[in-house]
Parts: C-alpha cells; structure tokens; sequence
C-alpha cells in the first residue's frame, strides 16, 4: 500500500470515494493512523487519511458547543477549549502510547469515530453522548449531514451518533459538532490501598451510588500501580482504588469529607490535591500502566460492574501473568495478557457466556488478528442488520472493508 | 395533511385478521368494537385522528412477536402505542393498520444498584422508574412534562427530552439496552446492563426512529442518585433577549445548572393564575433556574449567579425560601401547558435554536403569529435552546386552526434558518413531516430511509410517518433487500 489519498476538503474526499466506488476499489479510511493496529487488517487498495481536512469551525463557549473538522488534531481542540476553560468531558482516552504511537496525536473524527472515553464516561457519558452533529461522505460518495450544533434535537434518525464506533467502515466524517463543558475549579482524588478486587469494585460501586458526582472510579492491582509514573502512588506499593471529585473548591471538600465518612470501612486513603490528581487521572488517559509490548496483548472488556471480579477469576484460571485494571467503577476491565496464538479469545468469550459483556481485542500481532475475532462476534440476526447498515452506507465496501468483521 | 392512501384489501379483509389476531394472541387481547378502539383513534395532537383497524395489548414481548409475525405474514400495517401522549402524531393510528400497545407491560424486572441499572418492560410510564428506585434515592433522568402519564416506550421511540436535561441528558444518553420485536416477529436485544455497544452503536438509531425500526418491549435504564438537595430561583427581565444573555452568561461562567427554564409574559401571567407560584407579573420574561447538591453547596451557586445576572439589572430575583415555595414554582412550570389549555387551544412548537439567536428569534415568533391574527405565549428549556411556542387558536374555527400551522411551519423553518432544528424534543410525527425538506437534503432522506429499510423493508411499521411521502428509494437501489439477500 505505497498510496495515501489525502483530500483537503470534504467535496475533494466526496470526488474520490466517487471515484472509488466507481473503480470498485476500497481504502484504508485513518485520522494520523495512530490506531490503526486495532482491528482486523484491512484489506484495502489504498489508503486515505483525513488530516486535511482540519481546522475548528465553529466555538461558542457561552452555547458549550463546538464543531471541527475530522482531521483536526485532538491536542489542537484541547487546547483551545481550556483557553476558555473548558473540556471534552467524557475525556476520550488516548491508545496511542499502548499500542506503540505517540501520546496527543490523534484526531477529533477518530475520537468520535471509534467512540474513545476516559475516566469521566461513568458521570458524564462517552462520545456518543457529546456528538450533536456530523457532516459525512458515505460509499456512495453522497455528502449527508446529521443533527446540528444544538443540544436537543430528534429531528430524523440519529445517524451521527449512530456513526460512533464504527471505525470507519460506514462513512468518512468530515466535520463532527460535540457539546464541551466547563473544566472544573477544583479536583481531588482519594486512593484507597491495599484492597482485594471484589472490595474495589464494591467500593467504587457505593461511590458511584452517593450524591457526591464521583466523576471518576479506577483499580489498579499493586503490580500495576508498580508500574505508576506518578511517585507517591507507585511508592504506596498496594494495590489503589482511586475516587475522583469535581467540583468548586468549597464543594470538593465538602464532598470529600462526606465520602470518607461514607467509604470508611475501606480503610484511611491517600489523598490527592488537584495538581497530583490531574497527574495521575493524565497517566490513566494514556493507559501508561499498560505500555507496547510485544511480548503481551491487550484486551478490552465492556460488563456490568457487579460481574466484574467474578468474570476476571474466570480468565485467570486459564491462563497466568493477566494484569487487570478496573475502570468505570469495573464496568470496564483492562486486560494484558502474554502473547499468544489466538490471544485467549476463546477462553475470554467463553467467559464473556457465562458472566456477560462483550470483549475487543486492542493490541496483538497482525496474523493474530486476522485469525480471531477482534470485536465481539455478533448473533447471527445483529450480523445481519450490521451488514444491511453497511449496505445503506456504503453498498460497494469502500471504507475498511473487513476492519470489524470479516463479512462487513 | 396528506395522509397514505390506507389499503382496502385489507381493510376488506378485516374479520379475517381479527380473528388471525385472536388466534395469534388470544381474543382477550384484541380490541375489535367501535366504542373500545374509539380509545385508540387519536394521541396528544388532536387535531387528527383515525380509527384503527383492530387495537391489540399484548401482556408479553411474544405476544407481541406473535402479532407482529401476523401482521407481517398478512401485509397488514402497525402502529406502536405507548401512553398516547405524543404531541406530534406519532401514535395516530391508519384505517389499515393494527395497533399495537404496549401499556399492559409495565412490570420492573430488574433493579441493580450498584450497578445503578434497571431493567423494565417498556410500557412502564416514565414517572413509575423513578418512584420503583427512589426508596434509595435513586432516579430516572429525562422527565418530559407528561412523564405521570407517557410510556419509556414512547420516549424510547422520541427520544424525549425533559426540564433536566441540560445537566442529565436526553432518553438515548440514559438507555444501555433494548429488547426489541422486528417487524416479521424475530426477538432482539441490543446492548445490555454494560455501558458500551457490542459493534454498531444501533441503539442510537432505535432511540428516536419513532416506532418505525420495531417494537420495544423491555430496556435497561440508568439510574442516578438523586442529589441531596435543590433549590430554583426566579429571575425577571424586563427583555427576552436580557433573559438570554444571563442564561449564556451563566454557563459561560462555567456553571451547569440542572435546568434553566424561559416564560414570556403571556405564559407567566396564565401560569401564575392557576399555579398561584408567586411569579412576577410585571416582567416580559422570566428564567426558573434550578441547582442542586448540599445546602451550603446551592447557596454558594445560587448568590454567583445572582452575582452574574445583576449587571443585566433584572428587575425581580426571588431565590426559594424553603421547599414548599421550590414546588410552588415548578408546578406553575410543569402545569403551563395545561393551564394555557384552559384558556385556549394551542399547537405546541418544538423547534429548537441557538442560544445567541434567542432574543431576535423571539421576537420574529411574535410577528409570525401576529402577522396571522394569533397570540402566542413562550415557554422552554432555554439552557438547550429548546423553545415551546404555543400558538393560540380557536378549533372550531377552521380558518385560526388552519393559520395556525401556517404560523407554526413558518416559526419552525426560522429555528432552521438560524441553525436549529425542527424538533428538539417532541418528534416528527405527522405534524412536522412534510417539513423535513427544510432540515434535510433529498440525499440525507434517502439516506435514513435506507436505514429504516434495514428493520423495516416492507414499510410495516408506522407508515406515512417522518419522510415525506414523496421522499423515495430509488427502485434500482432496493434497500433492505441487501440486509435479507445478503
């Protein structure tokens, strides 16, 4: 693949998707191409990337709205929006240091694109629920919009939203219109240690259930904490289960107090100002407990937070050295595993069976990956509806063919 | 109104499907006479009304395939029927169709407080989510204005918004799984108590797609733990667009209130007479902003935004003294609309704005109707843009009735015009269908129905509903048939 196909503005991205189509050929459809290791490989002609299509269109901070083009850098939108103290608050996570690319590279149409959040999805809601609009090309090379830049609208089908998490293989956004909201004045952190993963998650869970807006919830065994860049915590050598509150300063502290009250069967926690907070939730954004390597794969896991523990004793009885971290209160669960021929996929599905959730495979080896199934395999009726929503799209399989599922 | 010409084979063929639907469901289920479908022949708007072939409640989600796998193996249409509340016309029933209701399916099946889940049949009413998880101060977020009476099914299928959503979000960011019974009677559940989607997110299509992908028997719910406490107070302009500038300030300023709410003076002055909420009559608008945590957390809120709003010189600032007052003041809001239906017949707009368009669209609302002899009042969500006109009307004069959906299309083409849209809450419907030209391209229509066609390739369900009529699929591009063929 020595071609890149790089157009400037969406009509020059419509005419070669045209073009394409009309070729009967397909591309690989990348932002920067920092995650473009995830999936099954791509089966593509050539490639095209939107990174010229860049630049923010529209920022109304007093509306919390904001629209840009697909390519535009995410650090570039940040950076922008804490000029005026705001933020993407589902804070979308960045895969680029876990799967050996840089941290800060990707783009906006890629966040949205692949539905990527952090830490505050548990309060605030992922991606998918901060997409007010899009403006796209399908495979037929139609421009289409959907939605707009307000925050209620149920005029005609979702698309937009419904465009979130399909890395690609339905259309090429060219612009995306997110909600932002304010950054908060004051954050702190309290870092329970030492408890097993079944009191983690039930202690995250009671957090979750208080009125204090927990806007964070994560566990990290003592050999992941190890692996910490941030020092007070790695040097606390137990294993962490970190709660996060924003808020006013007066409000934070209020909070924190009423929640250590609450939380204090779990033992004295460490507690974090707002600068080593921001530290470490910075450090859990990039996943730097679970760094490149070739010797381990990675696997994400998507399950309700009760099953969590039970679901993880289940994998580790099949095989040795799982490193687990819990987030969203452990409705998501981390999972580095050593290398492998099929990268436990059959023995996490099976897993998956019997306690519930659904499972994708991040990081492995290219012939791994085109040997498993890297997003959870479908039931055979939603695999039928997933090819039919491939066909509205993009009938002559011009974007990613085969990059979630071999027939789509 | 241009209505689908209904199908007189099968009207014709009506006994015989009466008793298909018995023999499939049971004739306990079926609503066959005149006076019980008479129930059935309108919704909330209305202005129109059908009446429908047959009415079936089933009690199960295979009962509901059972019907469905009738009606799709005899081409006969359904309408889905939640509590019959929409303002649009979704639930409004055809000659030809059977509708199917799902209010007899209302049970909680599952409640997960750690996981803050629920599970529920879909014919639960909106409020009763909230009343099943509240002994332990947990609720169900999106709270339209009839939420004592709509179905999570009919919200599920609008994607209903509410007073709160500025800070807790619309049905589609409160839903994490549905199971749904498609057209030709298959059972499916997509997503479930996780919080992300297995491979497409369809579950951003289902919600809103106005009961045309399927129908809608059990969901899983978030739930959120109520705050300790909430407080609103009252702030009177004596402009629109200075009530406007004090909600951007206010969130410029980085607070989120959990709901700011607009009245202009018609709307204060019916409301204020039957809620008695102690509002000020001598403003032209007033905004109800509401916050919440701690005691000493509202207080702090509340005097900073007292703080913002001073230099725009509001002219009455009234902060609740305790909760009788707070009650007080959401009754006036929550009752609006019905107190101004006292009054008068009205058509409820829907549209929804930028906010820095606020004050000049206001006053082009203004014109639009006087300019047809009409009065209306204002009331909305103006954290989200999200306006309400309710235009004044006498029904039985034909003429007003008709000026006023000429008044109301030509409001709701100025929410496009400055970058809004047709509906921010209530639906397409019947009532804004033959407008989705102004919001969309021939191109972006075709395109959602081609999605629509993936669940529904036979047009089965809710037909003649949020496509224009004249909208279609090219015949060398069948759509839907590449999801069966395939």
């Amino acid at each position: 693949m020595n071609e890149i196909l790089k157009p400037a503005a969406d009509w020059e991205l419509q005419s070669m998707v045209k073009q394409l189509a009309a070729r009967n050929l397909s591309i690989e459809l990348v932002g920067n191409g920092t995650k473009r290791s995830v999936g099954r490989p791509v089966n593509a002609s050539m490639a095209m990337t939107t990174t010229g299509i860049r630049g923010i269109s529209l920022y109304e901070p007093t509306e919390l709205v904001m629209s840009a083009r697909a390519g535009t850098p995410l650090s570039q939108i940040e950076v922008e929006l804490a000029g005026r103290g705001q933020m993407l608050p589902f804070e979308p996570i960045d895969l680029g240091p876990a799967l050996g690319s840089y941290a800060g590279s990707q783009t906006i149409g890629a966040v949205f694109a692949c539905n990527l959040s952090g830490a505050r999805r548990i309060t605030a809601g992922a991606a998918r629920d901060h997409l007010l609009g899009v403006v796209g090309v399908n495979g037929r090379g139609d421009i289409f919009k959907s939605g707009g830049r307000v925050m209620k609208n149920v005029t005609g089908l979702d698309i937009a939203r419904g465009l979130t998490g399909s890395w690609g293989t339905l259309a090429a956004m060219t612009e995306v219109t997110f909600k932002v909201l304010p950054m908060p004045d004051d954050t702190a952190t309290l870092v329970f240690t030492g408890l097993t993963e079944d009191l983690a998650v039930e202690l995250m869970c009671a957090a979750m259930g208080s009125p204090y807006e927990v806007s964070g919830t994560v566990h990290l065994p003592q050999t992941l904490a190890a692996r910490l860049l941030h020092d007070d915590l790695r040097m606390a050598a137990r294993s962490l289960t970190a709660i996060r509150l924003e808020n006013f300063p007066r409000s934070v502290a209020y909070r924190k107090g009423r929640l250590k009250e609450r939380l204090k069967v779990y033992g004295p926690p460490i507690e974090l100002d707002q600068e080593s907070s921001l530290r470490f939730w910075g450090e859990l954004r990039r996943l730097s407990v679970m760094p490149y390597g070739s010797q381990t794969y990675l696997w994400r896991i998507s399950t309700a937070p009760k099953v969590a523990p039970q679901l993880v004793n289940t994998i580790r009885r099949h095989m040795d050295n799982v490193e687990t971290m819990y987030d969203w209160s452990g409705g998501l669960v981390w999972l580095e595993i050593p290398a492998s021929a099929d990268a436990g996929a059959s023995d996490i599905r099976r897993a998956l069976a019997t306690h519930g959730g659904y499972a994708t495979l991040v990081r492995a080896d290219i012939g791994v990956r085109e040997s498993v199934d890297v997003f959870q395999p479908l039931n055979p009726t939603i695999e039928r509806l997933s090819r039919g929503l491939k066909s509205a799209f993009d009938p002559s399989n011009v974007f990613n063919p085969g990059r979630m599922y071999a027939t789509i | 109104m241009e209505f689908l010409a209904p199908d007189h084979g099968v009207i014709a063929r009506r006994e015989l499907i009466l008793s298909g639907l018995a023999e499939a469901v049971g004739a306990d289920r079926v609503i066959s006479d005149e006076d019980g479908r008479r129930a059935y022949e309108t919704d909330a708007l209305t202005a129109y009304k059908c009446m429908p072939l047959a009415v079936v409640l089933p009690r199960t989600t295979e009962e509901v395939s059972a019907v469905l796998r009738y009606c799709h193996a005899n081409g006969v249409k359904v309408v889905a029927r939640g509590a019959g509340t929409s303002l649009c016309g979704g639930a409004l029933p055809a000659a030809d169709a059977v509708v199917v209701g799902v209010s007899k399916m209302n049970r909680v099946l599952d409640i997960d407080f750690a996981g803050r889940t629920v599970r529920v049949e879909s014919g639960i009413t909106n409020l009763a989510i909230s009343a099943a998880v509240s002994p332990e101060g947990f609720f169900y977020a999106p709270d339209p204005s009839s939420q004592l009476a709509c179905t999570l099914a009919g919200n599920l299928a609008m994607n209903s918004g509410g007073a709160h959503c500025l800070k807790y979000g619309v049905t589609t960011n409160n839903v994490l799984g549905v199971r749904m019974v498609m057209m030709d009677g298959e059972i499916v559940d997509f997503g479930g108590p996780q919080l992300d989607p297995e491979g497409y997110d369809f579950l951003a299509l289902i919600v809103g797609s106005e009961g045309q992908f399927g129908i809608i028997t059990e969901a899983t719910v978030r739930i959120i733990k109520s705050a300790e406490g909430a407080r609103p107070m009252m702030l009177g302009f004596d402009s629109a667009a200075k009530a406007g500038m004090c909600v951007a300030r206010i969130i410029g300023s980085g607070i989120i209130p959990v709901a700011i709410e607009f009245m202009d003076r018609p709307a204060i002055k019916v409301c204020e007479a039957f809620a008695k909420a102690g509002y000020p009559l001598d403003v032209e608008a007033l905004l109800i902003v509401e916050v919440e945590g701690s005691e000493e957390e509202i207080s702090e809120r509340l005097a900073q935004i007292v703080e913002i709003a001073r230099p725009l010189n509001p002219s009455s600032v009234t902060v609740a003294d305790g909760d009788e007052q707070a009650a007080r003041i959401w009754k006036g809001r929550k009752a609006a609309f019905g107190a101004i239906g006292r009054l008068s017949d009205y058509l409820c707009m829907d549209g929804t704005i930028p906010l820095s368009a606020l004050g000049q669209v206001l006053d082009d609302i203004t014109s639009i109707c006087k300019s047809h002899g009409l009065k209306v009042a204002n009331i909305f969500h103006a954290g989200d843009g999200n306006l309400h006109p309710l235009i004044m009307y006498e029904a039985n004069d034909r003429d007003a009735a008709h000026r006023a959906e000429l008044a109301g299309a030509e409001i709701l083409k100025l929410c496009v015009k400055v970058g809004g849209c047709l509906t921010g809450e209530h639906g397409v419907g019947v009532e804004k269908r033959d407008l989705m030209h102004v919001q969309f391209t021939e191109t972006e229509l075709v395109l959602q129905l081609r999605i629509k066609a993936v669940f529904d390739p036979l047009d089965l369900l809710n037909a003649g509903k949020v496509f224009p009529l004249d909208v279609k699929v090219a015949p060398d591009e069948p759509a839907g048939d590449a999801a069966h063929a395939a």
